[in-house]
C-alpha cells in the first residue's frame, strides 16, 4: 500500500481527475493548498509592486495498492504537464494499514470491492 | 378657494425642488465613500470602516445644525456667531431648513474624506472626536471665510481680496472649501497616527497592502460619481429661467468631461510607470478629475474642464506615490492626494482657464494669484487645526489602537462583530 501525493496546478485538477478515472483510480481526497516556490504572480497594487509570496495549488492524495502505483503515476504526469515551472511534485508514501470503518475489513481488502475487481 | 401662484413663486418652487434633489445625490456619496474605503482596506476592518462612515454623517449632521451651520454663515468677520439650534438669523429666498440640509451633505462630505487615510488603525472613540471638531469647528471656519460672506469671498469696493488681488476667490462647489479641507486634514491625521504595521519593511520600502474587494471600491467609484452630478449642478441653487438651466447643464458636461479625462489619463500614466493598467490607480484617477473639476465647473469651457481633469488625472498617479514612498505617510485610499492635491491644483488651474477672468484668456494674473491665496490660506487653515487636533488627541489618550487590535482587526477589539461571517 502505497500513498501517492501529487501537487498540481489547479487548472489541470479536472484533467488528473479524469486521467485517474480512467485508469480506476475511483475515489481520493484532495486540497487547497498554499506553498512557496520558483513560480511567481508578479502583481501591482496602487503603483507598489508586489510578488505573491503564497502560491495556490490542489494536493490529490491517493492510497492505492502496490500494483496501481506506476500506472498511479503515469496518469498524474500525463495529465498534470504544461512544461512550464510550477507543474508541481508527486511523492510517494508507504502506508501501514487501512481499514473499511463499514465492514471492519484491514488490508489491500480495505482499498477496493471486491464485487468490482478485474 | 382657489390659491393663484404667481410665476416667481413658482420658480422658487422649481429652484427649492432642484436644491433638495441636489442634496440627495450629494448624500449619496456617502455610500459612495463607505463602499471606496472599504474596498480599499481589508476585511478584519470592514465593519470599522463602514461605522466611521455611518457615524461621521449622523453625528457630523447633528452638530452641523446645532453648531456648524450659525459659524458658517451667521454674521461675523473672522467666524459667524453660533445661533444654536435656531436657523431664523438666515435670511434667504430658499427655505432655510431646504438650505440646511443642502449645506448639510457638504459638510459630512469634507468629514468623511479622512476616514479613509486613517483607516485600519485609529480608534473609533478618537474618530468620533475628530468628527465633532470638523463638523463644529474646522469645516465651518474656512466655510465661513467663503460662501459664509467673509472675508476670502468679500468683494465690495475697498475689501483685502479687491484691493490685493482685484478680485476674489472663486471655489463654486468646494474644490477647496470641502475637498481640499477634508485631504489636508486626512493627510496630516494619517502622518500623525504613523504608517499601518507591515506597510514599511525594515530597509523603509514601501509594501503593498492590497485592499480586499476592488468591486466595492469601483462601485462606490461609480456611486461618488453619480453624486457629483448634485454636487456641482446644484451649487448653482436654482434651476429656473434661461440662466439658470443653461449654467446647470454646462456643470453637468464640465464634471462629467472633468471625470472622464482623470480616469482616462491617470490610466495612461499608471500604464506607462508601472506598465500595467491599473484598476486600483484609475479609480482614483476619476475622483481626482472630479475633485479638480468642483472649483471652476461654473467658469471653464469644456475643454479647459478636460484639461483640467487631464492633469488632476496625472498628477495624482505622482501624488501617490510621492506621498507614499518618499513622506512616507500611509494612506490607504489615496484621499490626501484626490481630495488634497488634486483640489488644490483644480482650484489653481480655475484661475487660468476661466474663460472670463483667466490668465490663459488675457485677463492678468490677479484671479490666479487670488486662487492661488485662497487655496493656501484655507489648506494652512485646514493642516493647522487637523495636526492640533491630531496631535493633542494623541498626546492626551492616544489616537492609535494597540498592535494587538491592529493586528487581529478593529472589527473584533473595536465592535465586537465582524463584516463577513460564516
Amino acid at each position: 500500500m502505497k500513498k501517492i501525493e501529487a501537487i498540481i496546478r489547479r487548472t489541470k485538477f479536472e484533467d488528473v481527475k479524469e486521467a485517474l478515472l480512467e485508469v480506476d483510480i475511483e475515489w481520493f481526497s484532495y486540497y487547497d493548498v498554499r506553498g512557496v516556490g520558483k513560480s511567481r504572480q508578479g502583481r501591482i497594487y496602487r503603483g507598489v509592486v508586489y510578488d505573491t509570496s503564497s502560491i495556490e495549488r490542489i494536493l490529490v492524495s491517493i492510497v492505492v495498492r502496490d500494483k496501481n502505483v506506476e500506472k498511479t503515476i503515469n496518469a498524474i504526469l500525463k495529465a498534470a504537464e504544461t512544461g512550464e515551472i510550477g507543474d508541481g511534485r508527486i511523492f510517494v508514501v508507504p502506508i501501514l494499514d487501512a481499514v473499511r470503518i463499514r465492514t471492519g475489513e484491514r488490508g489491500d481488502i480495505a482499498l477496493y470491492n471486491a464485487e468490482n475487481e478485474n | 378657494m382657489e390659491t393663484i401662484y404667481t410665476i416667481t413663486d413658482l420658480a422658487l418652487s422649481l429652484d427649492t425642488v432642484w436644491m433638495l434633489l441636489a442634496a440627495m445625490l450629494v448624500f449619496f456619496m456617502q455610500p459612495g465613500f463607505a463602499m471606496v474605503e472599504a474596498g480599499f482596506t481589508r476585511t478584519k476592518n470592514t465593519a470599522n470602516i463602514l461605522m466611521k462612515n455611518l457615524l461621521d454623517f449622523s453625528l457630523g449632521s447633528l452638530l452641523f445644525w446645532a453648531v456648524g451651520f450659525g459659524i458658517m454663515f451667521g454674521a461675523g468677520g473672522f467666524i459667524g456667531t453660533p445661533q444654536l439650534f435656531d436657523l431664523s438669523f438666515m435670511e434667504s429666498d430658499l427655505p432655510v431648513e431646504g438650505f440646511l440640509v443642502f449645506q448639510t451633505v457638504f459638510c459630512a462630505t469634507a468629514a468623511t474624506i479622512v476616514s479613509g487615510a486613517m483607516a485600519e488603525r485609529t480608534k473609533f472613540s478618537m474618530y468620533l472626536t475628530y468628527t465633532v471638531l470638523i463638523s463644529t469647528l474646522i469645516y465651518p471656519v474656512s466655510g465661513h471665510w467663503t460662501w459664509g460672506g467673509g472675508w476670502l469671498m468679500n468683494g465690495e469696493e475697498g475689501s483685502f481680496m479687491t484691493n490685493t488681488f482685484g478680485t476674489t476667490f472663486h471655489d463654486f462647489a468646494g474644490s477647496t472649501i470641502v475637498h481640499s479641507v477634508g485631504g489636508w486634514v486626512a493627510l496630516v491625521g494619517a502622518a500623525v497616527l504613523g504608517p499601518r504595521l507591515g506597510k514599511y519593511g525594515k530597509d523603509g520600502k514601501s509594501r503593498a497592502i492590497p485592499g480586499h474587494n476592488l468591486s466595492l471600491a469601483c462601485l462606490g467609484v461609480f456611486i461618488l460619481w453619480f453624486g457629483w452630478f448634485g454636487f456641482n449642478p446644484g451649487s448653482q441653487l436654482a434651476a429656473s429661467g434661461e440662466e439658470n438651466r443653461t449654467a446647470i447643464s454646462h456643470v453637468f458636461l464640465t464634471t462629467n468631461l472633468a471625470a472622464c479625462a482623470g480616469g482616462f489619463f491617470s490610466l495612461i500614466t499608471a500604464w506607462i510607470k508601472y506598465r500595467k493598467p491599473s484598476l486600483s490607480l484609475t479609480l482614483n484617477g476619476v475622483l481626482a478629475g472630479l475633485v479638480g473639476i468642483t472649483a471652476g465647473c461654473d467658469l471653464v469651457s469644456p475643454a479647459g474642464a478636460a484639461v483640467i481633469g487631464t492633469v488632476c488625472g496625472v498628477a495624482m498617479v505622482f501624488s501617490v506615490d510621492f506621498i507614499d514612498r518618499v513622506l512616507k505617510i500611509d494612506d490607504p485610499v489615496g484621499a490626501s492626494t484626490v481630495h488634497g492635491v488634486c483640489g488644490f491644483i483644480g482650484t489653481a488651474l480655475t484661475g487660468l482657464l476661466a474663460t472670463t477672468e483667466g490668465w490663459f484668456y488675457g485677463a492678468g494674473p490677479g484671479f490666479f494669484l487670488a486662487q492661488l491665496f485662497g487655496a493656501v490660506v484655507i489648506g494652512c487653515w485646514a493642516a493647522f487645526m487637523g495636526f492640533v487636533i491630531f496631535k493633542g488627541l494623541d498626546l492626551l489618550v492616544g489616537l492609535r489602537v494597540s498592535s494587538r487590535v491592529e493586528e487581529e482587526g478593529l472589527d473584533i477589539y473595536e465592535h465586537g462583530e465582524t463584516a463577513y461571517n460564516n
